[in-house]
């Protein structure tokens, strides 16, 4: 074990509430796709237990910066990066950094819902199962605990064996957040969830999202301004790969200090 | 604007529709015609031994005995024992080419795996006779025999013809179309389905097993059925190599015999009417089943190709 995990297992082992924040710390973090650079020197610091938007035009880095940070990005051939990000105060890219127990701190959910062609509980128990987290006759009380906390318990609990796939658009992506969560991640990374959803599925996971605040730090990426600002209490404006203004989410949309930030979310371009 | 629905009422259009619908409709018209043809051919023989053709051993032309049952049985162990060696080699050429090969190897990788499939036949069979038979002679055998000697698989004197020999000849000649085809169907498994695995701390090695596989398993099934309608019905090379002689015996180191092997060695002597029919009957049954086994296997590869979660459905 090097002194880095080390390190990063005796924080983990701390109650929440005396670990460093933020949990997320991006230290002028720059990223290339072969010689094209797609971030410019990001620098910001994801609070605990908030919901953080990050918003902008499309193609500006978004979805880039956020798989930076469960490091997804390490499977396209031919990228680097310079910069530093940090979980819970020590870097991802860090020799000691086990990609698998990244990963697993850090939950994704993708833009289209993408649940596996098994069952609804062999869905949620991919995780758990895999990472061992759980012997396998405790299971079913995690797959119960996150299938609830993504407030679909109740209406799969009669059809656990079902595959997932035969669930509505809107429930195959809460049944990917409860896989997600299974992990008992401490960052769930969202990467517009809804943009495949009708406005009331839309609805539903926005509600989600602002109850899963309470256990989960999230980020999310959305092209949806209104969404951002009904959700979120930071916001990050992203424009041409680079993090224009941070703040929290009321004086952003109110009184944003950058010009550009303002032409956006006025919808002068975008 | 909508498209106009064809119409057919140009003479030349009339023609060219009518001349190509009768041209595909010759194919499959085709299959039945030889199926049909090899049915009335063989009846004499179904009729006089009925289903102990399918079972019985004895194959004497001077007393116009005949049963198949050496044959079908060879056929099925070769062919089987062709997919054992066969189905982790392709299956692991696949899933390194589509998940692991750096990109500048995979399609020469490819290419070259797929020409393997382009060698003939006979050529095969000639190094199966002068360069496997004498290295499993020389190195492969006597270590077989030392550590399984014991089981009945292993039993006998080898001669070098034998079952061994043409399992293993299926077995290369088998691994490109199940490597390609399996290639095809990984390729086709959406990357949303990879990165899901990933993203819940998956290696790579257990997305690819418990993730991509999975959604692909009814192609890789098909694919491995596509082997082995291939297995069944090749004939030069095995009939080179596999000792050709009427005898069931669990022994791997014995000859055996397939049907496409009697077809082909026997035709040419098979003087009465009822010889004739006895082999139109092997025929008949070989038919069937590679006619089946090919369509099931189609059939599985279609049905991922086409996209959707087909893979946990069709099974």
């Amino acid at each position: 074990m090097t002194a880095g995990m080390r390190e990063r297992l005796d924080r983990a082992a701390l109650p929440a509430a005396e670990r460093p924040t933020p949990v997320i710390d991006v230290r002028g973090y720059s990223f290339w796709y072969g010689p094209t650079q797609a971030l410019f020197d990001i620098t910001l610091q994801i609070p605990r237990r908030a919901v953080t938007a990050l918003i902008g035009p499309s193609g500006c880095g978004k979805t880039t910066f956020l798989r930076s940070i469960n490091r997804l990005n390490d499977l396209i051939p031919s990228t680097h990066h310079t910069g530093d990000i940090l979980l819970e105060g020590v870097s991802v890219f860090s020799p000691g950094m086990d990609i698998v127990s990244l990963r697993r701190q850090v939950g994704m959910v993708f833009q289209r819902p993408n649940p596996f062609p098994k069952t609804i509980f062999d869905n949620v128990a991919y995780g758990p199962r895999m990472n061992g987290l759980a012997r396998e006759r405790d299971v079913p009380e995690r797959v119960e605990r996150a299938l609830r906390q993504a407030a679909l318990w109740d209406e799969v609990k009669d059809r656990l064996r079902e595959p997932g796939t035969s669930l509505s658009g809107g429930q195959q992506q809460r049944l990917c957040i409860a896989r997600a969560l299974a992990n008992e991640p401490e960052v769930l990374l969202m990467d517009e969830p809804t943009s495949a959803l009708d406005p009331i599925a839309t609805e539903r996971i926005e509600e989600l999202v602002v109850e899963l605040k309470r256990r989960y730090t999230i980020v999310i990426v959305t092209h949806n301004m209104q969404q951002a600002a009904r959700i979120a209490d930071f916001t990050g404006f992203f424009y041409l790969g680079r993090l224009v203004e941070f703040g929290d989410t009321a004086q952003v949309f109110t009184r944003p200090r950058d010009e550009r930030t303002e032409a956006y979310i006025t919808g002068r371009f975008g | 604007m909508s498209v106009p629905l064809p119409t057919f009422h140009n003479r030349g259009d009339r023609a060219y529709r009518v001349t190509l619908t009768g041209l595909a409709a010759l194919l499959p018209l085709l299959l039945v015609v030889v199926g049909a043809e090899l049915a009335v051919r063989a009846w004499p023989s179904i009729h006089r031994f009925g289903f102990n053709f399918l079972w019985t051993g004895r194959w004497d032309p001077v007393t116009e005995v005949y049963g198949a049952g050496p044959l079908i049985f060879g056929t099925l162990v070769s062919s089987l024992l062709a997919l054992l060696l066969a189905v982790p080699l392709a299956l692991g050429v696949a899933i390194f080419l589509t998940e692991f090969a750096p990109k500048w190897l995979r399609r020469p990788v490819a290419f070259l795996v797929e020409l393997l499939a382009a060698v003939p036949s006979v050529v095969y069979g000639v190094w199966g006779i002068f360069v496997l038979i004498p290295f499993l002679r020389g190195h492969v055998v006597p270590g077989l025999k030392a550590v399984l000697g014991w089981s009945p698989f292993f039993s006998g004197v080898f001669y070098g013809n034998s079952m061994l020999a043409g399992g293993i000849i299926l077995a290369i000649m088998i691994v490109p179309y199940i490597a390609a085809v399996s290639r095809e169907v990984l390729l086709a498994v959406p990357g949303s389905q990879r990165e899901a695995a990933l993203g819940l701390g998956a290696t790579r090695w257990e997305a690819v097993w418990s993730a991509v596989l999975p959604y692909g398993r009814a192609g890789v099934i098909g694919a491995v059925m596509l082997g082995l309608g291939r297995a069944l019905g090749e004939t030069m090379a095995v009939t080179m190599v596999i000792g050709n002689r009427h005898d069931i015996g669990a022994s791997l180191l014995q000859p055996g015999y397939t049907m496409a092997a009697a077809l082909a060695n026997e035709f040419s002597e098979a003087t009465t009417g009822m010889y004739l029919a006895a082999l139109f009957e092997v025929g008949l049954l070989l038919f069937v089943i590679t006619v089946t086994v090919n369509a099931l296997a189609r059939l599985l590869v279609w049905r991922v190709a086409r996209g959707g979660s087909a893979g946990s459905r069709a099974l």
